[in-house]
């Protein structure tokens, strides 16, 4: 039983590396760019929940989709004015300025809000779901947070198979110069994915502040390079795949800490990570071109 | 409908283009032949908007492309098939065709398109639930003049349809260029293919190191002694 608890309670966290995962693969799939800054659009997020619920009282939903906005803002303006003109440069130089881009949120945010460490609400409250005569208990939390996990990665597929926007973000992630010439403005394309990846980085920040209530400027470098993990584990550009790799980066975080040891669990991810890129490169679910010429 | 004057593209401190002029009348077949590297891909995508010119205009009816963002070019009714067919291959080939009519709010002209598109190359239908990828060379190339026409436009720029293929492919592709000429669609051509370009042209300039050196009829040129010693092997 206490297995069933712990694979559970991997899912939940690996439901928020998920989220954070998607948004990483999404942008990397589009733009062809490692945004670094991913997990610090999410600690923004997190902050941006944090004094709606805190300092003006605000209800949940409405601090979340506060939340949402302000990242999905954020994400479009980030680009706009770091990225953008980098369109024609080196990756190397867009990665240095997504580092940078990083540093500068971080940093950002100690000035605004201090680095002494706040205490997130709790949103959902402390109740449980009992099962097997109260063996084996699920917080609502870690129900809710599976389930806007599943959710959100519903509604990507959806988006991006049935829709036209979807359908020109597909054709962009291909080939930005053959999507011009289908009259697709790749710009705005470039936004758009910017803006959806931020916008649920925000999710991600609620859920993961929910179940670990300390707040600080940092609080989204750990989790962003998990799940920039979890997105190459899965296969970087796979919507299918970072889902998947958020949630077995998860499990395997929390299990190796409850079977194996609490300090070496981080090390035992990464070498997860370097084990299936040694037997498979492209990622779990990553693309192999069969391209015939 | 379509005027290049004093066209020039440079790539850092190359000058590809040095100043070209050209015409394509309405209805015209119009091709644009010389070697590798000459310039001929450079211009198409000066045309198309996919690279930006250091200097000179280009007209489609009247307007400047050179100033209108290139992602609108398709829209004034200028569509491209670019070289190595750049189909889109993780999509099928329905979805390749409805992404050749993405700018597009016609939906009943779009499925009267699809039609035409599909009567015109059977072998697309056949395979249209199939990948783009998994398709053969001259499929590809099918489906990129394909994916061109489902814009419904004025004109149409073809680079190199005829690369990789073989010589019966290669014919079945210049009798269907034709085809799509003679129901009103004005065709620039480029072509390494000198011989099967200047045998359907209209219209012909010679392309060297970035320079227009020679222009005339499609017959003229064929005639011509430099053009056969140099471009069609005589």
């Amino acid at each position: 039983m206490a297995f069933l608890s712990y694979l559970i309670n991997g899912l939940s966290l690996g439901s928020v590396y998920a989220i954070i995962a998607l948004g990483y693969t999404m942008v990397y799939g589009i733009a062809k760019m490692l945004n670094f800054a991913h997990g610090d659009i999410m600690m923004v997020g997190a902050f941006v929940a944090f004094f709606a619920l805190n300092s003006f009282g605000l209800p949940v939903i409405v601090s979340v989709v506060l939340s949402m906005l302000a990242t999905t803002v954020l994400g479009v303006v980030i680009e706009r004015l770091a990225y953008k003109p980098l369109r024609q440069a080196t990756s190397l130089s867009v990665l240095i300025t997504a580092i940078g881009v990083s540093y500068f949120l971080q940093n950002g945010a100690q000035l605004l809000w201090s680095s002494s460490t706040k205490v997130f609400p709790s949103i959902i409250g402390n109740g449980s779901l009992k099962l097997f005569g109260g063996q084996l208990q699920i917080s609502y939390l870690t129900l809710v947070t599976i389930f806007v996990c599943v959710a959100v990665m519903v509604c990507l597929t959806l988006f991006i198979n049935k829709t036209k926007t979807g359908m020109a973000m597909r054709a962009c992630s291909e080939d930005k110069g053959a999507a011009t010439l289908m009259g697709i403005n790749v710009n705005s394309i470039i936004s758009i994915t910017f803006a959806i990846g931020s916008g649920i980085a925000a999710l991600a920040a609620v859920l993961l502040c929910a179940t670990y209530p300390t707040l600080s400027p940092t609080l989204g470098s750990m989790p962003g390079i998990k799940a920039f993990t979890a997105a190459v584990f899965g296969g970087i550009g796979s919507i299918p795949g970072a889902f998947l790799g958020g949630l077995l980066l998860g499990v395997i975080e929390i299990l190796s800490k409850a079977y194996v040891s609490t300090q070496l669990s981080d090390a035992i991810v990464f070498a997860v990570l370097i084990i299936v890129l040694l037997i498979k490169p492209t990622g779990l679910l990553g693309k192999k071109l069969s391209e015939k010429v | 409908m379509l005027n290049v004057e004093n066209l020039v593209v440079r790539y850092g401190m190359i000058e590809a283009i040095k100043g070209i002029t050209f015409e394509v009348k309405d209805g015209e077949i119009v091709t644009l032949i010389g070697a590798n590297g000459a310039g001929k891909t450079t211009t198409m995508h000066a045309i198309s908007g996919l690279i930006k010119p250091a200097s000179g205009s280009i007209f489609l009816d009247g307007t400047d492309l050179t100033k209108v963002p290139p992602h609108t070019i398709v829209t004034r009714g200028l569509a491209q098939v670019p070289e190595g067919r750049r189909v889109f291959a993780q999509e099928t080939v329905e979805e390749n065709l409805t992404l050749g009519a993405f700018f597009r709010k016609d939906k009943d002209k779009i499925e009267a398109d699809m039609d035409n598109v599909y009567t015109l190359f059977p072998r697309l239908k056949e395979r249209r639930t199939q990948l783009a990828g998994t398709l053969s060379g001259g499929e590809q190339q099918m489906l990129a003049m394909g994916r061109a026409l489902m814009a419904d436009p004025k004109i149409m720029l073809l680079d190199e349809p005829s690369m990789g293929l073989s010589p019966l492919l290669v014919s079945e592709i210049f009798s269907i260029i034709e085809e799509i000429n003679k129901k009103g669609t004005t065709v620039l051509l480029v072509e390494q293919n000198a011989k099967r370009a200047l045998a359907i042209a209209h219209h012909a300039y010679v392309l060297e190191t970035g320079k227009i050196t020679l222009s005339g009829t499609g017959a003229e040129l064929a005639k011509d002694e430099r053009v056969q010693k140099a471009y069609l092997g005589g």
